[in-house]
């Protein structure tokens, strides 16, 4: 189907139907319980959870690929926030706009810094991306204010011009939107004691995030895909045949770079605002754990990945003293002070531990990040199921 | 065929270029400044060289990529306030005469040390807290650093650059958190002994007018010190037999491997030295600003950068980078640069990164082949 | 996707979700009847407070939510009930807001305006507060005041010193309790002429973003309305932790006082390096050589440690201040954590009890109805004297301290000493004065 293998397409589907059903599954717990502190499914985190994942899966592309590290890829999602927000400024609050926008410009800036940066290889490759971005974001925090808003960040003001939307003079706020549908609106469904919310923005996101996967498969599994395979494997016995690599490299970057400034463009749609720090190194290499964590040059990983840190920053940092003392209310005094003494530095605004510590566990013990080991644990309950069973070879042939 | 000292004079050949543009420019500035500027210029560089030597002797020798290198430098910067604080315990004496915020008797800490020595001897041990706290730090950073290695890095060294560097840096984020669970987020100042509060003035020294050229002793203490460190380190490498093995493994392992050395624990202790190279950064460091615990981080990136355009693997290049960075970055924050090119005090260690490493493929004195997959 | 005609009508056709969607377009709301963002249903109501807990502004947040939660605790009856017993109104009865109870939930904004506006919108949609208070930078409090307002709630700003938050971008739904930059700097400028006289030439160093600008900007007019020049303004990268190659050439450039527009870790090491560089000793032109941090905290003063002795800036509130309430609010503060409270903790404790109390006086939650509860709002006996919170740009209106570093402490907080109370009148300014102009409030949004 689509021009995908029978796996390829299957792993598109659950994509889908987790994506769509993602206001489900991310909020198991009922509205009041003690457990509902680790619900996710409101729309600001949901669309979090793709946005970083449609960020993530573009990285993978040129790093999965190539093994090409960037450490600059968060200049492209800062360039494509910062131009989706102007577009909202200056012409409308229809999304497509500013989306198609902030690819495109952070199409242009990657090219630019991919056509230098390619030059090198290795670790002065990575030296390079962060070289770039560090400075994009310095320059946006400070020198480029009038442009950047600085510190505080680009954001809508009632005296836009917003040539399409007729400008003028508001009371309140224009609210992005996609022709007259509010990206904010959300739907609220709630069924004995659970709450689901469906929001247009989330909704919006989910569909590039399917396509984007789409797209990324079809590049993983085309011929332009195994050259990239090629780069990573043995450039010069590349050269040696006649090929130069470069121009596939540099293909593969100006890509992911345009995925991050989609990201950067759906981030701006959903919260019309663009921070600086969004440039930042730490940003970077963000993604950089994500796609490590999730599986790198897996298909399905920095997905994973990319859920997995921002659950861990807007869940775990929101557990204080108080929430804790509820949920061990049942128990004696004495034992409920103390299992509250011994959580305390791993949550709240100790959730930076917890983060570090998880890194280093699944580094050590999961090198293939978490598809590895969602793949060992398959394993073990494929044996456990059917122990004569010999594991068959793949029959799926390569396209 | 080429002579070693040909890559040394080709090597210098970028920094030599930049050293003269930069002297044209600074026709236009009077002496004392450049002079002054060049002061700070080395006594930045001489924080980065010391960082960016540690890490190259990690990388040189073990091949490992240590993002937890700038946690070791406030690690460093923390024996000193441990120190410090543990020369400071104290016993409560309460003083009815005086009163607490909350209008109670004052309880008066009065430290053991000032008990046990006399009022003057003690204060002056307390003084002394971070030039004593060297001794202190050595042993706890050779600690650390061996526990750093045998407990994690250890399994690291046929993984991936990448896992090495989300392993380090995970560690870097626990090393961190830990320290301020302790210490708290707050700057703790941590004061340089008595004497060498205020400045010298180099100018006076110079022929200049008093009040031109002063800079305060602790920096210039600060250099020296940085200046031995390095010395001590290349002359460990260079004269020792110790050395020389460390060397011989570090350009190729296994055949030093197969000369029945066991070239695993030198590196162990190689890293021992590294941490506690960073370390000695970090106390020494203390008393120009107040450590905090996210000051490893912030010297993170910078100390990577330095490695690189010194060129990975090289520990000539580190030091070399370190200290023309530094220099660089102190003439980028006159006003009459920033000027010219707005905000070039906020990139200028990235815009030569750049230029250096499009001009000079390696670096300035990196090997080939290092890295570079 | 086949080529289709993209029309308004087809869009919304399109999925039923979208159509359900736009047939209740509730927004961040559970249930549609609501008359406003998070309408409190049950028997409580949730603030949230959103302060940094990790980065360089950490302890100043943690010191916020001891604030946040002794406040929690007077409002529900709790504690000794702290500054309600001073406080001039009395609409508060200490059981809670119109009978409900008053929780709260806590989240982290790294003082980045992204990963706030993140925790405040999970606040928000997740956990149905009320009301968002918080911060310890002018960015992150300008950029939560931006969501707060789209989302139709209200907020109460923490500390925010930039004179853009009720500036250029104040908000209809935004309030600041905090003082700003121009009000330092006419508070000061008159305590330093008459210190170091009105010939005195200055030099600038100022972080460099927009609350830098703001601050040098203010500190400027008024010392050069005294008399003073302003020899140079150096800008400084806010990554910036050495600050000796911008401060070397200080004592050579002719200039004899040194203004330091930094705050937080900056002004810790500025302040540090300036006084190892020999500048508290030096003099120039025949006079001391002096330094002047405009923006002073109890809590960085404790990172610059001794270098803070005699120097001169401004501050919100301090705990020895004699005003009606400072004894009350230091005595509940020290009782619970033993320590006395920042000035971080005094205005997000007066904040949400200011929230508190006006929502009482309104009989509602609805956000139009506590801003124009809060509007022109005069109280006292919350630490600070008499303070009008101005309607025009939610501003509140105070006496201005300005404080030194102390030579010889007492204790380990007594660092400040009061030396001037300036009065409100003399740091009042238009709401149309050329340094905050060029926003407008708009209007207050109650959500639905």
């Amino acid at each position: 189907m689509l021009g995908l293998t029978k796996k390829d397409t299957t792993l598109l589907i659950v994509v889908a139907i987790l994506s769509m059903c993602a206001p489900f599954i991310l909020n198991p717990f009922p509205e009041g319980s003690a457990l509902a502190q680790f619900n996710a499914g409101y729309p600001d985190l949901m669309q979090r959870f793709v946005i970083f994942g449609i960020f993530a899966v573009g990285f993978n592309l040129l790093f999965g690929l190539t093994g090409y590290l960037s450490f600059g890829h968060a200049a492209f999602l800062g360039v494509g926030s910062y131009s989706a927000v102007w577009m909202f400024k200056l012409l409308s609050m229809n999304v497509l706009p500013a989306i198609i926008l902030s690819v495109i410009v952070a199409g242009l800036f990657s090219l630019l810094i991919g056509y230098v940066s390619l030059r090198r290889s290795g670790i002065y490759f990575s030296i390079l991306t962060l070289a770039f971005a560090e400075m994009s974001f310095r320059l946006a925090y400070s020198v480029l204010t009038p442009l950047t808003n600085g510190e505080t960040g680009l954001q809508l003001a009632l005296d836009d011009p917003r040539i399409l939307d007729g400008g003028g003079t508001l009371t309140s706020l224009p609210v992005t939107n996609l022709f007259g549908l509010e990206m904010r609106s959300t739907y609220t469904l709630d069924v004995a004691g659970w709450s689901f919310d469906f929001s247009v923005g989330y909704y919006l996101c989910a569909l590039i995030l399917i396509a984007a996967f789409y797209l990324s498969i079809r590049i993983f599994r085309s011929p332009f895909g195994l050259m990239l395979r090629a780069v990573k494997s043995n450039q010069q016995r590349m050269m040696y045949t006649g090929l130069n690599p470069r121009p596939y490299t540099l293909a593969v970057f100006v890509i992911s770079g345009m995925y991050a400034g989609l990201a950067g463009g759906l981030m701006a749609s959903m919260d019309p605002l663009a921070g600086a720090e969004r440039m930042q190194w730490t940003q970077s290499g963000e993604v950089v754990l994500m796609t490590v964590l999730g599986g790198v040059g897996t298909l399905i990983g920095p997905v994973l990945g990319a859920g997995f840190i921002k659950y861990f920053e807007n869940i775990f940092s929101k557990i204080n003293d108080t929430v804790l003392h509820g949920w061990f209310e049942f128990l004696p005094d004495g034992l409920e002070n103390l299992i509250v003494t011994i959580l305390h530095p791993f949550i709240g605004k100790g959730w930076h531990l917890t983060l570090g510590i998880m890194f280093m566990l699944v580094v050590t013990f999961l090198p293939g990040g978490l598809v590895d080991g969602g793949k060992r644990i398959g394993n073990l309950l494929k044996r456990k199921k059917a122990p004569d069973e010999t594991v068959t070879p793949n029959t799926n042939p390569a396209e | 065929m080429t002579s070693p000292g040909n890559g040394l004079i080709k090597a210098a050949t970028t920094p030599l270029i930049l050293v003269v543009i930069v002297g044209l420019l600074l026709a236009f500035i009077p002496l004392n400044e450049l002079i002054l500027q060049l002061l700070n210029g080395l006594d930045k560089g001489s924080a980065y060289a010391l960082i960016a030597l540690g890490l190259t002797l990690i990388f040189g020798t073990l091949g490992v990529v240590n993002f937890a290198h700038g946690a070791l430098f406030m690690i460093g910067s923390f024996c000193a306030v441990t120190l410090s604080r543990i020369l400071s315990l104290s016993y409560e004496v309460i003083d009815p005469e005086r009163k607490d915020f909350l209008g109670n008797p004052l309880k008066v800490d009065v430290p053991y040390v000032e008990k046990w020595f006399g009022e003057a001897t003690g204060a002056a041990i307390i003084d002394w807290a971070v030039p004593l706290a060297i001794l202190f730090a050595i042993p706890v950073m050779i600690a650390v650093g061996f526990i750093m290695e045998r407990g994690l890095i250890k399994h690291f060294y046929k993984r991936p650059h990448a896992d090495q560097i989300l392993v380090t840096f995970g560690l870097a984020i626990v090393l961190q958190e830990i320290i301020k669970a302790l210490y708290g987020a707050n700057p703790i100042p941590t004061p340089a002994p008595e004497v060498f509060k205020g400045s010298f003035d180099f100018g006076v020294w110079m022929g200049f007018d008093a009040n031109k050229i002063l800079y305060p002793y602790w920096r210039i203490v600060y250099f020296l010190f940085s200046a031995a460190i390095i010395g001590a380190v290349f002359a460990f490498l260079r004269f020792t037999t110790f050395g020389m093995v460390v060397r011989a493994g570090m350009a190729d392992r296994e055949t030093v491997g197969l000369l029945g050395i066991n070239i695993d624990k030198r590196f162990t202790m190689m890293f021992g030295i590294a941490a506690a190279v960073a370390g000695l950064a970090g106390v020494m460091y203390t008393p120009i600003n107040s450590p905090n615990y996210h000051m490893g981080m912030d010297f993170l990136v910078l100390s990577f950068v330095v490695v690189v355009v010194g060129g990975m693997g090289s520990l000539p290049g580190a030091v070399l980078a370190g200290f023309m960075l530094g220099i660089l970055q102190s003439f980028a924050s006159m006003n009459i640069f920033k000027d010219i090119i707005p905000g070039i005090d906020q990139i200028i260690i990235y815009v030569v990164a750049i230029i250096i490493l499009l001009t000079r493929p390696r670096g300035l004195m990196g090997r080939k082949g290092v890295m570079e997959e | 996707m086949s080529k289709t005609n993209f029309t308004r009508r087809r869009v919304l056709k399109s999925g039923a979700v979208a159509g359900a969607a736009l047939a209740t377009p509730t927004i961040f709301t559970a249930s549609s009847v609501a008359a406003f963002t998070n309408e409190p249903t049950g028997s409580t109501v949730t603030f949230g407070f959103n302060v940094p807990q990790t980065g360089p502004y950490a302890d100043e947040g943690a010191d916020e939510l001891r604030a946040y939660e002794l406040a929690v605790e007077h409002l529900n009856g709790g504690g000794d009930g702290g500054m309600l017993s001073t406080f001039s109104s009395n609409a508060l009865e200490g059981t809670g807001i119109l009978g409900k109870e008053v929780n709260f939930v806590t989240g982290d904004t790294q003082t980045k305006s992204d990963a706030a506006r993140a925790s405040a919108k999970s606040m928000i949609e997740k956990d149905g507060a009320i009301m968002i208070t918080g911060g310890s930078s002018s960015g992150v409090a300008i950029a939560v005041q931006g969501l707060c307002q789209e989302a139709g709630v209200i907020f109460m700003a923490g500390l925010t010193h930039s004179n853009d938050t009720t500036g250029k971008d104040k908000k209809a739904n935004g309030f600041r309790h905090f003082f700003n930059g121009y009000m330092s700097g006419a508070a000061l400028a008159p305590v330093l002429a008459n210190r170091y006289g009105t010939d005195r030439k200055a030099y600038h160093l100022t972080a460099d973003y927009t609350w830098g600008w703001t601050q040098q900007e203010s500190i400027a007019a008024s010392t050069e309305a005294m008399g003073w020049e302003t020899v140079n303004d150096v800008r400084t990268p806010l990554a910036e932790t050495d600050f000796s190659a911008y401060i070397a050439p200080v004592l050579n450039s002719g200039a004899d006082v040194l203004v330091l527009n930094h705050y937080g870790g900056n002004m810790v090491n500025s302040l540090t390096n300036a006084v190892q560089f020999g500048l508290r000793e030096a003099s120039a032109n025949g006079k001391n050589f002096e330094i002047v941090v405009p923006l002073y905290s109890r809590l960085m003063a404790q990172g610059a440690g001794a270098n803070v002795a005699g120097i001169l800036g401004s501050t919100n509130w301090h705990w020895t201040l004699d005003r009606p309430g400072t004894a009350e609010f230091v005595q509940s503060f020290g009782q619970k954590y033993g320590r006395p409270p920042s000035q971080a903790a005094h205005t997000t404790y007066c904040q949400t009890i200011l929230y508190a109390d006006a929502a009482q006086r309104a009989g509602s939650f609805n956000p139009c109805a506590i801003a124009e509860a809060l509007e022109d709002f005069e109280f006292s006996g919350l630490g600070n004297g008499d303070v009008l919170y101005r309607g025009a740009d939610h501003q509140c209106f105070k006496d201005v301290l300005v404080v030194q570093g102390k030579e010889n402490p007492e204790n380990e907080f007594d660092l400040l000493e009061v030396v001037e109370v300036t009065p409100a009148a003399q740091v009042t300014y238009e709401p149309d004065h050329p340094m905050f102009a060029g926003g407008s409030l708009g209007e207050c949004n109650p959500g639905a």
